[in-house]
């Protein structure tokens, strides 16, 4: 792997190089690239984005493009408890537009705002395809189902409370 | 590495060990304790039943019986399921901590545990999977083998005839003979438009190129349909073995699917088969000494809608912002990387194994004229079962939602069911027995779509209904086409006014105007379709447009500002469940007395009134 290694991966993270050099420099991975990055630090950094340009070629402004064009990526970091109220039709339908007013006065933030002190994010989500238990919110990997406003402040206190 | 000879061996072999999956009347010794996996149930706690299950036979050293992880049942409303075979004992809303009883009084002691009994719609208990309601008028081809195998097992999946129809088509069929066969069947893309599959396989064979590619479409965008992931999730290999099928037919050798990164279970499943069928040779070089081969890969979405749209998808698996291109040239001529491609969906590649080893005579035969087989629906909204159905062609509406679903909860009633998502139109009272094909659901305004079917009882405000999906859609427009990108956010506009009591004289006339310039004007079908749920409450609800902008009224109550809630003392029974619910703490009012709302603090949250009882809460 060492005599593959390119100039743009020079002063990057480890990990970062580590996660670039898994695939082929071919411009049909940024989004497998991207999704990667998203997953591990939460966001797309910009020393990503720049190691990705140099890594595959392809220009900063396409590359901040793509990012823009899909929900998945973010360019701010998520906040440590990140709260998503699924909007799906199902969930909709059976009230998740309350739970998010909820959420939204409750924790003093917008759709896809973090708080100051970096504690919460909060999201709007489409479709997590657990329509089944509608209407659904995330915190998290948990998901809770069957939801009700009641349900997201107590959740809400318990993790006010841990801390 | 596994000889063809090795495969069938393996097939015969494990479909005797499984065969107290599918027959009742099995006298094996071995208990199966099913387990559904599947992302509705895997989110109360399905995969921490499974670790008890196993812990607790484990510890009391329980033989002749093995705790299986399946895909989704169906039936989500009343998750996690676990179901018990050969005898077919159907538990439901199990909790982790019922495994023990599961264990000690069922498998040990052979007697059924009563309270875990699904409870049917008439209030009956129900032991027996088949004997509810819910699954009576079902048909199970594309959902054959889900809540039946283990999804990452490759032997379970070639034990119920699992690479038998490709096996088929590598030594008995050519390409044209499958083409045939798929032509013959009658089976439409599932993915919504319902173009002919054998067509499109036919143009992609007769498409020249040095390299052609199969694309599967597993980017369920559609909110509130979840067939794609279910079948990803329970029964994986058929979908790769389609695909197989499908490259062999059109004369490629490179398969991707394209799912979306939101479904992480699907994902994982769908690796796990490609990496099987990998090790087993049935992937790779010279397939079985066929002379095929065939490679599959993932590719993951990213969360945007419009890759739903084929053209868009094939611009993201080549890594660029997912803006559809214009047709003509169709993918089967220049496709990925501009070579000739096949692109179908999920749901219909789950069809293609089965048509290929029952024939094209006997799927003919399911279904309407023009409408084939099977069509899968994820029922969800305001029905008692919520969940996953597979019905044939030519259902009716009032089936799936009364017969199937069981009906409206809560005592309310059936105001409109919404078929095709941001793309379709809602169905009312007097098309319910309208029966459900691409045709006669395009007749009445509405259409197939993925299959996303969400049920509305009359608490729904359709305007405010039409404002949910064009926000949708406006979020969700790639911004290519003007009239797109600018129309939907002002129809969005117009309709927010008219939710917030804004609305002003000529408001439809001007949705309607612009609705119809979108539609002609977009190049692809999230433009040309955004409209539909707009267009569709209009003509079915003009008067509720009316009487919000008119009356400043909203019969259902769900426009806020237009929101003035009071309990009717004459039905308030005084049970203070709304007052519990609360979240204002605004309803005051003794125990068996009228309950009184202070409208000053109320922040019109409305979670009175799907509280209450006795429906004495309303808008004013």
């Amino acid at each position: 792997m060492d005599e593959k290694r390119c100039e743009g991966c020079n002063g990057v993270d480890v990990e970062l190089e580590e996660m670039l050099h898994k695939y082929k420099q071919d411009k049909s991975n940024l989004i497998q690239i991207l999704n990667e990055v998203q997953e591990y630090y939460g966001y797309v950094p910009e020393k990503a984005q720049k190691a990705i340009s140099e890594y595959l070629g392809i220009p900063m402004a396409e590359i901040y493009g793509v990012i823009t064009f899909y929900a998945r990526f973010t360019l701010k970091p998520k906040g440590k408890y990140h709260v998503a109220v699924c909007l799906g039709t199902a969930c909709f339908v059976k009230g998740s537009e309350q739970i998010l007013e909820r959420a939204k006065s409750r924790l003093g933030i917008d759709i896809g705002e973090t708080t100051k002190d970096g504690k919460y994010s909060l999201e709007a989500t489409r479709c997590i395809g657990a329509c089944g238990l509608a209407p659904v919110f995330t915190v998290n990997d948990e998901v809770y189902g069957k939801a009700t406003v009641k349900m997201l402040d107590e959740i809400l206190d318990k993790i006010d409370s841990e801390v | 590495m596994k000889s063809l000879e090795e495969i069938k061996k393996i097939r015969e072999e494990k479909r005797a060990e499984l065969d107290l999956r599918v027959n009742t009347a099995s006298n094996s010794r071995e208990k199966h304790i099913l387990v559904c996996h599947g992302t509705g149930c895997t989110s109360s706690k399905s995969p921490k039943i499974i670790e008890n299950l196993r812990r607790i036979i484990e510890e009391k050293n329980v033989e002749n019986v093995r705790v299986v992880q399946t895909g989704c049942f169906g039936l989500c409303a009343k998750g996690p399921i676990v179901i018990i075979r050969p005898e077919d004992v159907f538990y439901s809303l199990v909790k982790p901590e019922d495994a023990e009883e599961i264990i000690e009084k069922h498998i040990i002691g052979g007697e059924i545990v009563e309270r875990l009994l699904c409870k049917d719609v008439d209030n009956s208990v129900v032991k027996k999977l088949d004997d509810l309601s819910f699954y009576k008028k079902q048909k199970r081809i594309a959902l054959k083998n889900c809540g039946v195998i283990d999804p990452e097992n490759i032997d379970e999946y070639i034990a119920f005839d699992g690479y038998k129809a490709l096996e088929k088509v590598l030594f008995e069929m050519s390409p044209d003979d499958v083409i045939k066969t798929i032509t013959d069947s009658g089976l439409r893309g599932r993915g919504g438009a319902g173009f002919p599959t054998g067509k499109k396989w036919e143009f992609t064979k007769i498409a020249e190129g040095d390299q052609k590619y199969v694309v599967c479409n597993a980017d369920e965008g559609d909110p509130g349909a979840f067939m794609d992931r279910s079948i990803l999730e329970g029964d994986p290999h058929c979908v790769v073995e389609a695909m197989m099928i499908a490259g062999y037919t059109i004369g490629a050798n490179k398969g991707y699917i394209y799912v979306r990164a939101e479904y992480p279970i699907a994902v994982h499943r769908f690796q796990i088969a490609i990496d099987q069928a990998r090790e087993y040779g049935i992937l790779g070089e010279n397939i079985w000494g066929s002379g095929f081969s065939f490679d599959l890969e993932i590719r993951l979405g990213a969360g945007a809608f419009v890759c739903g749209e084929e053209t868009a998808l094939l611009e993201s698996i080549e890594g660029r912002r997912g803006q559809p291109r214009l047709k003509p040239p169709f993918p089967a001529n220049a496709g990925l990387f501009q070579k000739p491609t096949l692109i179908n969906n999920v749901e219909t590649y789950a069809n293609i194994t089965k048509i290929i080893l029952n024939g094209a005579d006997w799927y003919a035969s399911i279904g309407t004229e023009g409408s084939k087989g099977t069509k899968v629906f994820a029922l969800g909204g305001n029905v008692v079962n919520t969940g996953l159905v597979e019905v044939p062609m030519g259902t009716t509406l009032r089936e799936i939602v009364f017969d199937i679903g069981g009906g409206i909860p809560n005592g309310r009633k059936f105001k409109a069911a919404q078929t095709g998502g941001p793309s379709g139109g809602c169905i009312t009272e007097e098309n319910i027995d309208t029966p459900i094909d691409y045709e006669s659901l395009k007749a009445i305004g509405s259409m197939m779509g993925s299959g996303g079917l969400i049920v509305m009882d009359d608490s729904k405000c359709m305007v405010n209904l039409a404002k949910f999906y064009l926000g949708f859609t406006v979020d969700e427009s790639c911004g290519k086409c003007t009239p797109c990108r600018v129309g939907t956010k002002r129809l969005l506009e117009i309709l927010e006014r008219i939710t917030e009591g804004k609305g002003e004289e000529g408001d439809i006339e001007k949705l309607e105007k612009l609705s119809r310039n979108i539609k002609n004007a977009s190049v692809c079908g999230l433009g040309q379709t955004a409209p539909n749920p707009v267009e569709s409450t209009i003509k079915f609800f003009r008067h509720e447009y009316e009487e919000h902008i008119k009356e400043g009224k909203c019969r259902a109550g769900e426009c806020k500002a237009l929101m003035n809630l009071w309990i009717d003392p004459e039905k308030c029974k005084g049970c203070g469940l709304c007052k519990r619910n609360c979240p204002a703490n605004c309803i005051t009012g003794e125990v068996k007395q009228p309950h009184v709302i202070d409208t000053s603090k109320c922040i019109k949250c409305g979670t009175c009134i799907t509280k209450c009882p006795f429906h004495a809460i309303s808008n004013k």
